[in-house]
């Protein structure tokens, strides 16, 4: 009995992604829900500039790129003009919560009907290193080089916390995909982020911790337990709004 | 028979399968594949259960099937 | 006595340079290909007691560029392509208010996300004002590592000379490549204090840093100072390298690193026996029209090259003003052009002159 089979959608390419990264978790996990769902040929998918720039090579729909940060406001675009489309954002945290920030906040409390898919990893990925709005405490990157400070460059940002606070979102999560338990309920958590914007009609977001092996210099699997312990420690996994 | 099929060539030996496999059954392949990584292979396929749970975590999809 | 050399990439040398120039404040955002910038500054500018931040975004840096600069500091920014263009408003805000700063742009392929490989294609944005308004900013294109440190000091006295943002317009391939470079001790230049910072009233008078000005009359009378700067800047501040031999058959006109190819095509084409120049313009704002002007009077052609679909070449044909034919050659998209396809686009031109 066949128990598990590479998603259809998924292109043949070779993912681009590092070893160790999980984008390549996260994307077949959209594969998996958008086949599962049977909405595949009616999904426009907004990719960020970040790593996952590249998304479109490997998710088999329609796809826009948007500007760095801009991906809620191009994907409203998107909606307004196609409301019986399943429209969802795939963003990192820079994207995000950085540049992006205005948007993010925006989009959330119009409550657009989008699916928000933000991958926190703590770190700017492409760009080889710099600090992230979610980088913690003491960790080194390449604009923290002494460790982040919080008395020189802040504390890190709470997104699904704060962006609980407003009206427009129906569905606000965090979940991790540092394990194999994690990974499901990040799966489940997922699939009910797409099926408020097609049953509901709203807004949903989640956030997922995720590694960067190569700019936090760790090991694959060293980079997995850290999203399952000190990420975690900061960004807890719940579901913040529902 | 439980079986793993793994894509070579999709595999860069991030070895996240090899560390989350119940029973340890992933190790290096010694011949390298054209990306020039060196892929997980399982030499005992006897002993698999099909629990999938290589496949959940693999970054890159390279075990494209798990039968049980 | 030796001068110390070190081995530095081009990012490098600017941020360097800039701290040696007394800079003390740098807000910038990551993007390829100019990150050696910002993780330079994040090392250097708290050991030189100045302060670092990456901002939020591009717009977010200019706007803290905008308040450091009006605050009396010397401040800088840097960026690529994309996220100069964020920073336009700011730009123009910057010059209506009368801000010095320096703002770098390493270029990159473009137009939109375009690619991350060097290119040229920001010549029209940063001459002919990217931002709204009738304004124009400095513009310094280095060709060379030791450039990239010694323009960018210049700048920042430019800057305060001038009261105006000074542009470095570099490139990918200046931003990365890696050659030897000293920085020389920097002359402290006599400079007017900036009485007008927004520092606190104590003492004085109070100093309002805006550029909205509501009644027309007003804000026409302001342009016309701005103007008057930008009168003078041409008159006092041309910049530029030429190596022109009589009789001159061909002049090549170029900047930054396009430049540096060109020095070698002109070489090649001396070696074959023609008669070949180089114009190396190093202040793109203002433009060195006159000599380009004069010497259009006697050299036979101009070919201007770029790594862009043809920019500078539209300011080189006003100078010339039809005295001699101007070619164009480019690359753009992240090519960089070789020596050797430009000697052949340069040959097609010598044999139409030589029939």
């Amino acid at each position: 009995m066949r128990v598990f089979e590479r998603p259809k959608m998924l292109k043949d390419k070779v993912f681009h992604y590092c070893p160790g990264c999980t984008h390549g978790i996260v994307h077949r996990l959209v594969a998996e829900i958008i086949e599962e769902m049977e909405i595949r040929e009616r999904t426009v998918g907004v990719c960020p500039v970040g790593c996952a720039v590249l998304a479109y090579d490997y998710l088999d729909i329609d796809m826009q790129e948007a500007s760095h940060g801009r991906a809620p406001a191009v994907a409203t675009g998107i909606k307004r003009v196609l409301p019986d489309r399943v429209v969802f954002t795939y963003q990192g945290d820079g994207d995000l919560a950085a540049i992006g920030m205005t948007e993010t906040v925006h989009t959330a409390a119009r409550g657009e009907p989008l699916t928000v898919i933000f991958i926190n990893n703590a770190i700017y990925g492409m760009t080889n290193g710099q600090m992230a709005p979610t980088t913690l405490l003491g960790q080194r990157t390449q604009t923290t080089p002494y460790g982040r400070n919080a008395a020189k460059e802040g504390y890190p940002i709470k997104v699904c916390e704060m962006l609980a606070t407003l009206d427009g979102p129906s569905y606000i999560a965090r979940v991790s995909v540092g394990s194999y338990k994690s990974i499901l309920n990040a799966r489940k958590v997922l699939r009910e982020a797409f099926r408020r914007q097609i049953e509901e009609n709203a807004y949903a977001l989640v956030e997922v911790l995720s590694t960067c092996p190569t700019n936090w210099s760790m090991k694959p699997r060293d980079a997995m337990d850290w999203i399952e312990n000190e990420m975690q420690e900061t960004f807890p996994v719940g579901i913040f709004k529902e | 028979m439980a079986e793993v099929i793994i894509d070579r060539e999709r595999c860069k030996g991030c070895l996240l399968c090899a560390s989350f496999c119940p029973k340890q059954l992933f190790t290096l392949s010694d011949k390298f594949n054209s990306s020039g990584y060196y892929p997980v292979e399982i030499k005992e396929m006897k002993k698999c259960s099909g629990c999938a749970v290589c496949a959940t975590v693999c970054p890159d999809v390279a075990i494209t099937a798990v039968d049980r | 006595m030796k001068k110390k050399q070190v081995l530095m990439k081009g990012n490098e040398a600017m941020a360097e340079g800039a701290i040696m120039a007394g800079c003390r404040y740098f807000f910038g955002y990551p993007i390829t290909p100019q990150n050696e910038v910002p993780a330079h500054m994040a090392v250097s500018m708290p050991r030189a007691g100045g302060v670092f931040i990456q901002a939020e975004s591009e717009l977010a840096a200019i706007n803290m560029v905008y308040g450091a600069a009006g605050a009396g500091a010397r401040v800088m920014t840097s960026s690529s392509s994309p996220g100069i263009s964020l920073k336009q408003e700011g730009i123009s805000y910057l010059v209506g208010a009368e801000l010095p700063c320096v703002i770098a742009n390493i270029m990159r392929g473009g137009p939109g996300l375009g690619g991350i490989q060097p290119s040229q294609s920001d010549y029209y944005q940063a001459v002919k004002g990217g931002g709204h308004g009738d304004y124009r900013l400095i513009v310094l294109a280095p060709n060379s590592v030791q450039e990239m440190a010694d323009l960018t000091m210049l700048a920042f006295d430019l800057a305060d000379i001038y009261r105006n943002p000074v542009m470095i317009l570099g490139d990918g391939n200046l931003g990365q490549m890696m050659e030897p470079v000293s920085f020389c001790k920097f002359r402290k230049r006599k400079l007017p204090p900036k009485d007008w910072a927004t520092t606190g009233t104590a003492g004085r008078s109070r100093n309002i840093v805006k550029s909205l000005y509501l009644i027309p009359e007003q804000l026409e009378a302001h342009n016309r100072k701005l103007y008057r700067k930008f009168q003078t800047m041409k008159r006092c501040e041309v910049r530029f390298e030429e190596d022109i031999p009589e009789g001159c058959e061909l002049l090549l006109t170029a900047f930054g690193t396009t430049a540096r190819i060109c020095r070698d095509v002109v070489d090649k084409l001396r070696q074959r026996g023609h008669k070949a120049g180089l114009f190396r313009p190093i202040t793109l704002f203002p433009f060195p029209e006159e000599r380009i002007k004069e010497v259009s009077s006697w050299v036979k052609a101009v070919m201007t090259v770029e790594m862009n679909m043809g920019q500078m070449v539209d300011d080189v044909r006003l100078a010339v003003e039809g005295r001699c034919p101007v070619h164009f050659y480019g690359r753009t998209g992240g090519v960089v052009p070789s020596v050797e396809e430009i000697v052949h686009e340069a040959g097609k031109i010598l044999r139409g002159i030589k029939k």
